[in-house]
Protein backbone atom coordinates (compact mmCIF):
# COMPACT_ATOMS: atom_id res chain seq x y z
CA UNK A 1 0.00 0.00 0.00
CA UNK A 2 1.29 3.40 -0.93
CA UNK A 3 2.63 5.56 1.84
CA UNK A 4 1.25 9.06 2.28
CA UNK A 5 1.23 11.83 4.86
CA UNK A 6 -1.92 13.49 6.10
CA UNK A 7 -3.20 16.41 8.12
CA UNK A 8 -6.09 15.70 10.45
CA UNK A 9 -8.48 17.56 12.70
CA UNK A 10 -8.94 15.69 15.97
CA UNK A 11 -11.82 16.25 18.36
CA UNK A 12 -10.77 14.57 21.57
CA UNK A 13 -12.67 14.25 24.84
CA UNK A 14 -10.74 15.98 27.64
CA UNK A 15 -11.76 15.55 31.24
CA UNK A 16 -9.52 16.56 34.14
CA UNK A 17 -10.69 13.88 36.56
CA UNK A 18 -13.66 11.67 37.41
CA UNK A 19 -15.65 14.54 38.90
CA UNK A 20 -14.82 17.26 36.38
CA UNK A 21 -17.19 18.11 33.55
CA UNK A 22 -15.42 17.13 30.35
CA UNK A 23 -15.67 18.47 26.84
CA UNK A 24 -14.22 18.16 23.35
CA UNK A 25 -10.95 19.89 22.45
CA UNK A 26 -9.98 20.35 18.81
CA UNK A 27 -6.40 19.66 17.71
CA UNK A 28 -4.69 19.89 14.32
CA UNK A 29 -2.05 17.27 13.58
CA UNK A 30 0.21 17.61 10.56
CA UNK A 31 2.34 15.26 8.46
CA UNK A 32 1.01 12.10 10.00
CA UNK A 33 2.38 9.01 8.27
CA UNK A 34 -0.14 6.51 6.94
CA UNK A 35 2.07 3.78 8.42
CA UNK A 36 1.69 5.01 11.99
CA UNK A 37 -0.68 3.34 14.40
CA UNK A 38 -3.47 5.45 15.87
CA UNK A 39 -1.76 5.44 19.26
CA UNK A 40 1.53 6.61 17.69
CA UNK A 41 -0.37 9.49 16.16
CA UNK A 42 -1.66 10.41 19.65
CA UNK A 43 1.94 10.06 20.92
CA UNK A 44 3.04 12.64 18.31
CA UNK A 45 0.26 14.98 19.41
CA UNK A 46 1.17 14.46 23.08
CA UNK A 47 4.84 15.30 22.38
CA UNK A 48 3.67 18.58 20.87
CA UNK A 49 1.39 19.28 23.84
CA UNK A 50 4.23 18.59 26.29
CA UNK A 51 6.56 20.88 24.34
CA UNK A 52 3.93 23.60 24.54
CA UNK A 53 3.69 23.03 28.30
CA UNK A 54 0.17 21.63 28.09
CA UNK A 55 -1.31 18.55 29.73
CA UNK A 56 -0.92 15.54 27.40
CA UNK A 57 -3.97 13.42 26.57
CA UNK A 58 -4.33 10.51 28.98
CA UNK A 59 -5.14 7.18 27.32
CA UNK A 60 -4.77 3.49 28.20
CA UNK A 61 -2.27 1.34 26.35
CA UNK A 62 0.14 -1.45 27.13
CA UNK A 63 1.28 -4.16 24.70
CA UNK A 64 0.43 -2.34 21.46
CA UNK A 65 0.20 -5.77 19.86
CA UNK A 66 -3.57 -6.14 20.03
CA UNK A 67 -3.58 -8.73 22.81
CA UNK A 68 -3.68 -6.97 26.19
CA UNK A 69 -7.04 -5.23 25.97
CA UNK A 70 -5.79 -1.93 27.43
CA UNK A 71 -6.51 0.44 24.60
CA UNK A 72 -10.02 1.80 24.62
CA UNK A 73 -10.88 4.63 22.30
CA UNK A 74 -14.25 5.19 20.69
CA UNK A 75 -13.30 6.58 17.29
CA UNK A 76 -15.85 8.09 14.91
CA UNK A 77 -18.71 6.23 16.52
CA UNK A 78 -17.08 2.80 16.92
CA UNK A 79 -15.00 1.24 19.70
CA UNK A 80 -11.46 0.67 18.41
CA UNK A 81 -12.17 2.65 15.25
CA UNK A 82 -13.32 1.78 11.75
CA UNK A 83 -11.49 -1.48 11.07
CA UNK A 84 -13.05 -4.86 11.74
CA UNK A 85 -11.50 -7.18 14.35
CA UNK A 86 -8.84 -4.61 15.29
CA UNK A 87 -7.78 -2.92 18.51
CA UNK A 88 -6.89 0.79 18.49
CA UNK A 89 -3.18 0.00 18.76
CA UNK A 90 -3.40 -2.08 15.58
CA UNK A 91 -5.50 0.53 13.79
CA UNK A 92 -3.24 2.27 11.29
CA UNK A 93 -3.55 5.78 10.01
CA UNK A 94 -4.10 4.55 6.44
CA UNK A 95 -7.66 4.02 7.65
CA UNK A 96 -8.03 7.81 7.38
CA UNK A 97 -7.87 10.29 4.53
CA UNK A 98 -6.01 13.59 4.41
CA UNK A 99 -8.10 16.44 5.86
CA UNK A 100 -10.49 14.15 7.73
CA UNK A 101 -11.99 15.04 11.11
CA UNK A 102 -11.70 12.28 13.70
CA UNK A 103 -13.77 12.27 16.89
CA UNK A 104 -12.28 10.35 19.83
CA UNK A 105 -14.33 9.56 22.94
CA UNK A 106 -13.83 7.32 25.97
CA UNK A 107 -15.96 4.17 26.52
CA UNK A 108 -19.33 5.35 27.81
CA UNK A 109 -21.10 3.33 30.51
CA UNK A 110 -22.01 4.04 34.12
CA UNK A 111 -20.03 0.92 35.05
CA UNK A 112 -16.94 2.37 33.30
CA UNK A 113 -16.51 5.82 34.89
CA UNK A 114 -14.03 8.17 33.22
CA UNK A 115 -10.81 8.51 35.23
CA UNK A 116 -9.21 11.11 33.00
CA UNK A 117 -9.59 12.09 29.32
CA UNK A 118 -9.86 8.77 27.45
CA UNK A 119 -9.04 6.54 30.41
CA UNK A 120 -11.96 4.70 32.00
CA UNK A 121 -12.04 2.53 35.11
CA UNK A 122 -12.67 -1.05 33.93
CA UNK A 123 -12.04 -2.71 37.30
CA UNK A 124 -15.68 -3.90 37.18
CA UNK A 125 -14.43 -6.57 34.75
CA UNK A 126 -11.73 -7.64 37.23
CA UNK A 127 -14.35 -8.05 39.95
CA UNK A 128 -16.56 -10.13 37.64
CA UNK A 129 -13.63 -12.46 36.90
CA UNK A 130 -12.81 -12.64 40.62
CA UNK A 131 -16.39 -13.74 41.24
CA UNK A 132 -15.93 -16.96 39.24
CA UNK A 133 -13.79 -16.66 36.14
CA UNK A 134 -11.23 -19.19 37.33
CA UNK A 135 -10.70 -22.88 38.05
CA UNK A 136 -9.31 -24.28 41.29
CA UNK A 137 -6.39 -26.69 40.97
CA UNK A 138 -4.14 -28.28 43.56
CA UNK A 139 -0.56 -27.17 43.71
CA UNK A 140 2.22 -29.65 43.03
CA UNK A 141 3.80 -30.99 39.89
CA UNK A 142 2.30 -29.87 36.63
CA UNK A 143 -0.18 -32.46 35.33
CA UNK A 144 0.50 -33.96 31.90
CA UNK A 145 -1.30 -31.77 29.35
CA UNK A 146 -2.95 -34.76 27.68
CA UNK A 147 -4.08 -36.49 30.89
CA UNK A 148 -7.69 -35.34 30.42
CA UNK A 149 -9.15 -35.90 26.96
CA UNK A 150 -10.85 -32.83 25.48
CA UNK A 151 -13.22 -32.98 22.53
CA UNK A 152 -11.68 -31.08 19.60
CA UNK A 153 -14.88 -29.22 18.78
CA UNK A 154 -15.28 -28.03 22.35
CA UNK A 155 -11.59 -27.15 22.62
CA UNK A 156 -11.91 -24.96 19.51
CA UNK A 157 -15.02 -23.20 20.83
CA UNK A 158 -13.39 -22.72 24.23
CA UNK A 159 -10.27 -21.28 22.62
CA UNK A 160 -12.32 -18.90 20.47
CA UNK A 161 -14.06 -17.64 23.64
CA UNK A 162 -10.75 -17.42 25.52
CA UNK A 163 -9.52 -14.97 22.88
CA UNK A 164 -11.52 -12.26 24.71
CA UNK A 165 -9.06 -9.61 25.91
CA UNK A 166 -11.58 -7.93 28.24
CA UNK A 167 -11.19 -4.54 26.56
CA UNK A 168 -14.84 -3.59 27.14
CA UNK A 169 -15.64 -2.66 23.53
CA UNK A 170 -18.79 -4.81 23.76
CA UNK A 171 -20.06 -2.68 26.64
CA UNK A 172 -19.11 0.51 24.80
CA UNK A 173 -21.03 -0.57 21.68
CA UNK A 174 -24.12 -1.94 23.42
CA UNK A 175 -27.13 0.36 23.70
CA UNK A 176 -27.80 -1.20 27.12
CA UNK A 177 -24.15 -1.03 28.25
CA UNK A 178 -24.42 -4.77 28.76
CA UNK A 179 -21.33 -6.82 29.59
CA UNK A 180 -22.91 -10.08 28.46
CA UNK A 181 -20.49 -10.72 25.57
CA UNK A 182 -17.53 -10.42 27.95
CA UNK A 183 -19.11 -12.56 30.69
CA UNK A 184 -20.33 -15.12 28.16
CA UNK A 185 -16.81 -15.44 26.71
CA UNK A 186 -15.33 -16.02 30.16
CA UNK A 187 -18.03 -18.50 31.19
CA UNK A 188 -17.94 -20.35 27.84
CA UNK A 189 -14.17 -20.61 27.92
CA UNK A 190 -14.28 -22.64 31.14
CA UNK A 191 -17.69 -24.35 30.83
CA UNK A 192 -16.57 -26.09 27.63
CA UNK A 193 -13.49 -27.66 29.22
CA UNK A 194 -13.35 -30.58 31.66
CA UNK A 195 -11.24 -28.46 34.02
CA UNK A 196 -14.11 -26.00 34.33
CA UNK A 197 -16.72 -28.56 35.43
CA UNK A 198 -16.33 -28.56 39.26
CA UNK A 199 -17.26 -24.86 39.58
CA UNK A 200 -19.49 -24.70 36.54
CA UNK A 201 -22.77 -23.81 38.23
CA UNK A 202 -21.48 -21.41 40.86
CA UNK A 203 -19.30 -19.70 38.25
CA UNK A 204 -22.24 -18.79 36.02
CA UNK A 205 -24.37 -17.63 38.95
CA UNK A 206 -21.64 -15.65 40.70
CA UNK A 207 -20.32 -13.94 37.59
CA UNK A 208 -23.80 -12.89 36.46
CA UNK A 209 -24.61 -11.64 39.98
CA UNK A 210 -21.43 -9.54 40.00
CA UNK A 211 -22.16 -8.27 36.48
CA UNK A 212 -25.58 -7.06 37.63
CA UNK A 213 -24.10 -5.52 40.78
CA UNK A 214 -21.58 -3.52 38.76
CA UNK A 215 -24.40 -1.73 36.95
CA UNK A 216 -24.23 -3.20 33.45
CA UNK A 217 -27.46 -3.49 31.48
CA UNK A 218 -29.14 -6.69 30.35
CA UNK A 219 -28.73 -8.30 26.94
CA UNK A 220 -31.37 -7.82 24.24
CA UNK A 221 -29.60 -9.98 21.64
CA UNK A 222 -29.23 -7.17 19.10
CA UNK A 223 -25.69 -8.07 17.96
CA UNK A 224 -23.95 -4.67 18.19
CA UNK A 225 -21.26 -6.17 20.45
CA UNK A 226 -20.37 -8.96 18.04
CA UNK A 227 -19.91 -6.44 15.22
CA UNK A 228 -17.41 -4.41 17.21
CA UNK A 229 -15.43 -7.07 19.11
CA UNK A 230 -11.73 -6.90 18.15
CA UNK A 231 -11.43 -10.62 18.89
CA UNK A 232 -14.63 -11.58 17.05
CA UNK A 233 -16.27 -13.22 20.06
CA UNK A 234 -19.52 -14.69 18.76
CA UNK A 235 -23.00 -13.79 19.95
CA UNK A 236 -23.67 -17.54 20.34
CA UNK A 237 -21.63 -17.36 23.54
CA UNK A 238 -24.36 -15.20 25.08
CA UNK A 239 -26.97 -17.87 24.32
CA UNK A 240 -24.60 -20.42 25.89
CA UNK A 241 -24.26 -18.22 28.99
CA UNK A 242 -28.06 -18.03 29.21
CA UNK A 243 -28.20 -21.84 29.12
CA UNK A 244 -25.39 -22.12 31.69
CA UNK A 245 -26.99 -19.59 34.01
CA UNK A 246 -30.54 -20.92 33.78
CA UNK A 247 -29.61 -24.57 34.22
CA UNK A 248 -27.43 -23.59 37.19
CA UNK A 249 -30.04 -21.31 38.75
CA UNK A 250 -32.78 -23.92 38.34
CA UNK A 251 -30.80 -26.81 39.82
CA UNK A 252 -28.24 -25.45 42.29
CA UNK A 253 -29.04 -26.09 45.95
CA UNK A 254 -27.25 -23.62 48.19
CA UNK A 255 -28.26 -21.16 50.84
CA UNK A 256 -26.93 -17.88 49.49
CA UNK B 1 -29.87 -19.21 45.39
CA UNK B 2 -33.49 -18.19 45.86
CA UNK B 3 -36.21 -17.90 43.23
CA UNK B 4 -36.21 -14.18 43.89
CA UNK B 5 -32.50 -13.94 43.15
CA UNK B 6 -33.03 -15.87 39.94
CA UNK B 7 -35.98 -13.87 38.62
CA UNK B 8 -34.55 -10.48 39.59
CA UNK B 9 -31.19 -11.15 37.92
CA UNK B 10 -30.68 -9.70 34.45
CA UNK B 11 -30.91 -13.13 32.80
CA UNK B 12 -33.85 -14.13 35.01
CA UNK B 13 -35.79 -11.05 33.92
CA UNK B 14 -34.98 -11.87 30.33
CA UNK B 15 -36.27 -15.40 30.95
CA UNK B 16 -39.59 -13.91 32.05
CA UNK B 17 -39.69 -11.91 28.81
CA UNK B 18 -38.83 -14.98 26.73
CA UNK B 19 -41.32 -17.38 28.33
CA UNK B 20 -44.22 -14.93 28.28
CA UNK B 21 -43.23 -13.93 24.74
CA UNK B 22 -43.24 -17.53 23.53
CA UNK B 23 -46.60 -18.09 25.23
CA UNK B 24 -48.03 -15.06 23.41
CA UNK B 25 -46.53 -16.33 20.14
CA UNK B 26 -48.40 -19.63 20.53
CA UNK B 27 -51.57 -17.75 21.45
CA UNK B 28 -51.36 -15.77 18.19
CA UNK B 29 -51.43 -19.03 16.20
CA UNK B 30 -54.75 -19.98 17.83
CA UNK B 31 -56.05 -16.43 17.40
CA UNK B 32 -55.18 -16.17 13.71
CA UNK B 33 -56.51 -19.65 13.04
CA UNK B 34 -59.90 -18.98 14.55
CA UNK B 35 -60.20 -15.53 13.01
CA UNK B 36 -59.38 -16.94 9.56
CA UNK B 37 -62.88 -18.49 9.71
CA UNK B 38 -64.23 -15.08 8.67
CA UNK B 39 -63.05 -15.99 5.17
CA UNK B 40 -65.32 -19.03 5.03
CA UNK B 41 -67.86 -16.82 3.18
CA UNK B 42 -70.78 -18.23 5.15
CA UNK B 43 -72.01 -14.97 6.62
CA UNK B 44 -69.83 -15.50 9.67
CA UNK B 45 -71.45 -18.71 10.93
CA UNK B 46 -68.21 -20.69 11.22
CA UNK B 47 -66.43 -17.81 12.90
CA UNK B 48 -69.26 -17.06 15.35
CA UNK B 49 -69.62 -20.73 16.23
CA UNK B 50 -65.88 -21.01 16.84
CA UNK B 51 -65.79 -17.83 18.90
CA UNK B 52 -68.75 -19.11 20.94
CA UNK B 53 -66.90 -22.38 21.59
CA UNK B 54 -63.85 -20.47 22.81
CA UNK B 55 -65.99 -18.20 24.97
CA UNK B 56 -68.05 -20.95 26.59
CA UNK B 57 -65.41 -23.63 27.21
CA UNK B 58 -64.08 -23.68 30.76
CA UNK B 59 -60.51 -24.69 29.81
CA UNK B 60 -60.24 -21.81 27.38
CA UNK B 61 -61.69 -19.37 29.88
CA UNK B 62 -59.09 -20.43 32.45
CA UNK B 63 -56.38 -20.06 29.82
CA UNK B 64 -57.73 -16.59 29.09
CA UNK B 65 -56.71 -15.56 32.61
CA UNK B 66 -53.23 -16.86 31.77
CA UNK B 67 -53.30 -14.86 28.57
CA UNK B 68 -54.07 -11.62 30.38
CA UNK B 69 -51.44 -12.45 32.98
CA UNK B 70 -48.95 -13.14 30.18
CA UNK B 71 -49.67 -9.83 28.47
CA UNK B 72 -49.45 -7.87 31.74
CA UNK B 73 -46.24 -9.58 32.92
CA UNK B 74 -44.61 -9.24 29.48
CA UNK B 75 -45.54 -5.53 29.32
CA UNK B 76 -44.47 -4.61 32.84
CA UNK B 77 -41.25 -6.63 32.78
CA UNK B 78 -40.45 -5.21 29.34
CA UNK B 79 -40.99 -1.63 30.43
CA UNK B 80 -38.94 -2.21 33.61
CA UNK B 81 -36.04 -3.72 31.65
CA UNK B 82 -36.21 -1.03 29.00
CA UNK B 83 -36.08 1.75 31.58
CA UNK B 84 -33.23 0.04 33.45
CA UNK B 85 -31.21 -0.51 30.26
CA UNK B 86 -31.73 3.08 29.15
CA UNK B 87 -30.32 4.32 32.46
CA UNK B 88 -26.98 2.48 32.16
CA UNK B 89 -25.24 5.18 30.11
CA UNK B 90 -25.77 8.57 31.73
CA UNK B 91 -23.24 10.34 29.47
CA UNK B 92 -23.87 9.47 25.85
CA UNK B 93 -21.69 9.56 22.74
CA UNK B 94 -21.21 12.54 20.45
CA UNK B 95 -21.06 10.16 17.46
CA UNK B 96 -23.66 7.40 17.72
CA UNK B 97 -22.69 3.76 17.20
CA UNK B 98 -25.62 3.34 14.83
CA UNK B 99 -26.58 0.36 12.70
CA UNK B 100 -23.51 -1.85 13.01
CA UNK B 101 -24.45 -5.45 13.71
CA UNK B 102 -28.03 -4.69 14.72
CA UNK B 103 -31.35 -3.89 13.08
CA UNK B 104 -33.42 -0.83 13.97
CA UNK B 105 -36.32 -2.99 15.11
CA UNK B 106 -34.05 -5.00 17.43
CA UNK B 107 -33.01 -1.76 19.08
CA UNK B 108 -36.60 -0.49 19.24
CA UNK B 109 -38.36 -3.33 21.08
CA UNK B 110 -39.44 -0.96 23.86
CA UNK B 111 -41.07 1.42 21.39
CA UNK B 112 -42.66 -1.36 19.31
CA UNK B 113 -43.89 -3.05 22.48
CA UNK B 114 -45.45 0.18 23.73
CA UNK B 115 -47.22 0.67 20.40
CA UNK B 116 -48.52 -2.90 20.64
CA UNK B 117 -49.75 -2.30 24.18
CA UNK B 118 -51.69 0.78 23.02
CA UNK B 119 -53.04 -1.25 20.11
CA UNK B 120 -54.10 -4.03 22.49
CA UNK B 121 -56.03 -1.61 24.70
CA UNK B 122 -57.98 -0.45 21.61
CA UNK B 123 -58.40 -4.04 20.39
CA UNK B 124 -59.71 -5.31 23.73
CA UNK B 125 -62.09 -2.35 23.91
CA UNK B 126 -63.42 -3.14 20.42
CA UNK B 127 -64.10 -6.86 20.81
CA UNK B 128 -63.32 -8.42 24.18
CA UNK B 129 -65.22 -5.83 26.23
CA UNK B 130 -68.59 -6.05 24.41
CA UNK B 131 -68.27 -9.82 24.02
CA UNK B 132 -67.46 -10.62 27.66
CA UNK B 133 -68.90 -7.66 29.52
CA UNK B 134 -71.81 -6.76 27.20
CA UNK B 135 -74.92 -6.02 29.24
CA UNK B 136 -72.96 -5.46 32.44
CA UNK B 137 -72.26 -1.95 33.79
CA UNK B 138 -74.10 -0.41 30.84
CA UNK B 139 -71.65 -1.90 28.33
CA UNK B 140 -73.36 -2.20 24.99
CA UNK B 141 -74.16 -5.89 24.32
CA UNK B 142 -73.40 -7.61 21.02
CA UNK B 143 -76.12 -8.65 18.60
CA UNK B 144 -77.29 -12.23 18.96
CA UNK B 145 -77.72 -14.69 16.13
CA UNK B 146 -79.40 -18.12 16.04
CA UNK B 147 -77.80 -20.92 14.00
CA UNK B 148 -79.98 -23.69 15.47
CA UNK B 149 -83.10 -23.26 13.32
CA UNK B 150 -85.03 -21.58 16.07
CA UNK B 151 -84.02 -23.98 18.86
CA UNK B 152 -83.12 -20.92 20.84
CA UNK B 153 -79.35 -21.13 21.22
CA UNK B 154 -78.03 -17.63 20.72
CA UNK B 155 -74.52 -16.79 19.55
CA UNK B 156 -72.77 -13.44 19.89
CA UNK B 157 -72.55 -12.00 16.41
CA UNK B 158 -68.87 -11.04 16.61
CA UNK B 159 -68.70 -11.25 12.85
CA UNK B 160 -71.22 -8.42 12.47
CA UNK B 161 -69.32 -6.52 15.16
CA UNK B 162 -66.09 -6.86 13.15
CA UNK B 163 -67.75 -5.63 9.98
CA UNK B 164 -69.17 -2.71 11.94
CA UNK B 165 -65.87 -1.75 13.58
CA UNK B 166 -63.92 -2.06 10.33
CA UNK B 167 -66.16 0.32 8.40
CA UNK B 168 -64.14 3.17 9.92
CA UNK B 169 -61.04 3.73 7.74
CA UNK B 170 -59.10 5.24 10.68
CA UNK B 171 -59.66 2.07 12.72
CA UNK B 172 -58.52 -0.04 9.74
CA UNK B 173 -55.35 2.04 9.42
CA UNK B 174 -54.66 1.75 13.17
CA UNK B 175 -55.10 -2.03 12.97
CA UNK B 176 -52.74 -2.28 9.99
CA UNK B 177 -50.17 -0.14 11.84
CA UNK B 178 -50.62 -2.46 14.83
CA UNK B 179 -49.89 -5.44 12.57
CA UNK B 180 -46.75 -3.75 11.19
CA UNK B 181 -45.54 -3.13 14.76
CA UNK B 182 -46.30 -6.78 15.53
CA UNK B 183 -44.29 -7.98 12.50
CA UNK B 184 -41.18 -6.05 13.52
CA UNK B 185 -41.60 -6.87 17.22
CA UNK B 186 -41.76 -10.58 16.40
CA UNK B 187 -38.98 -10.37 13.83
CA UNK B 188 -36.61 -9.75 16.73
CA UNK B 189 -38.57 -11.29 19.57
CA UNK B 190 -39.06 -14.76 18.12
CA UNK B 191 -35.36 -15.56 17.68
CA UNK B 192 -34.29 -13.55 20.73
CA UNK B 193 -36.64 -15.53 22.99
CA UNK B 194 -34.98 -18.78 21.97
CA UNK B 195 -31.52 -17.30 22.50
CA UNK B 196 -32.58 -16.16 25.96
CA UNK B 197 -33.79 -19.60 26.99
CA UNK B 198 -30.36 -20.83 25.99
CA UNK B 199 -30.53 -22.26 22.45
CA UNK B 200 -26.93 -21.91 21.28
CA UNK B 201 -26.62 -24.69 18.74
CA UNK B 202 -25.96 -22.91 15.44
CA UNK B 203 -28.02 -25.37 13.41
CA UNK B 204 -31.09 -24.64 15.52
CA UNK B 205 -30.39 -20.92 15.68
CA UNK B 206 -30.30 -20.75 11.88
CA UNK B 207 -33.55 -22.70 11.63
CA UNK B 208 -35.21 -20.49 14.26
CA UNK B 209 -34.08 -17.34 12.45
CA UNK B 210 -35.86 -18.35 9.24
CA UNK B 211 -38.82 -19.81 11.12
CA UNK B 212 -39.11 -16.56 13.09
CA UNK B 213 -39.03 -14.38 10.01
CA UNK B 214 -41.58 -16.55 8.23
CA UNK B 215 -43.87 -16.61 11.26
CA UNK B 216 -43.61 -12.84 11.86
CA UNK B 217 -44.42 -11.92 8.27
CA UNK B 218 -47.16 -14.50 7.66
CA UNK B 219 -49.04 -13.98 10.90
CA UNK B 220 -48.93 -10.19 10.58
CA UNK B 221 -50.15 -10.25 6.99
CA UNK B 222 -52.96 -12.64 7.94
CA UNK B 223 -54.08 -10.36 10.78
CA UNK B 224 -53.77 -7.21 8.66
CA UNK B 225 -55.90 -8.75 5.90
CA UNK B 226 -58.84 -9.15 8.31
CA UNK B 227 -59.74 -5.45 8.72
CA UNK B 228 -58.71 -4.77 5.12
CA UNK B 229 -60.93 -7.45 3.62
CA UNK B 230 -63.86 -6.38 5.78
CA UNK B 231 -63.44 -2.70 4.93
CA UNK B 232 -63.36 -3.40 1.21
CA UNK B 233 -66.20 -5.91 1.46
CA UNK B 234 -64.20 -8.88 0.20
CA UNK B 235 -66.06 -11.19 2.57
CA UNK B 236 -69.76 -11.83 2.56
Amino acid sequence: MEHYNMNLTLKIWRQKDAKAKGGFETYQVKNISSEMSFLEMIDVLNEELITEGKDPIAFDHDCREGICGSCSMYINGKPHGPWKATTVCQLHMRAFKDGETVVVEPWRANAFPVVKDLVVDRSAFDRIVQAGGYISVNTGNAVDGNAIPVDKDKADKSFAAAACIACGACVAACKNSSAMLFVSAKVSHLALLPQGQPERKSRAINMVAQMDKEGFGSCTNIGACEATCPKEIRLTNIARLNAEYLSAALTIDREN
Amino acid sequence: MTWKQMFTSSIGQKLTMALTGLFLITFLIVHVGLNACIWANDGGQMFNTGANFMGSMLVIRIMEIGLFAGIIIHSIQGLVLNAANNSKRKVGYAVEYGERGSKWYSRSMGLLGTLLLLFLIMHIYHFWVPSRLGGMWSVRPLQEVDYTNGLGKQYHNLYAEMIGVFQNPIVVILYVLGCISLAYHLMHGFESAFRTIGVHNNRYLKMLRYLGRGYSILISIAFAMMPISMYFGWVS
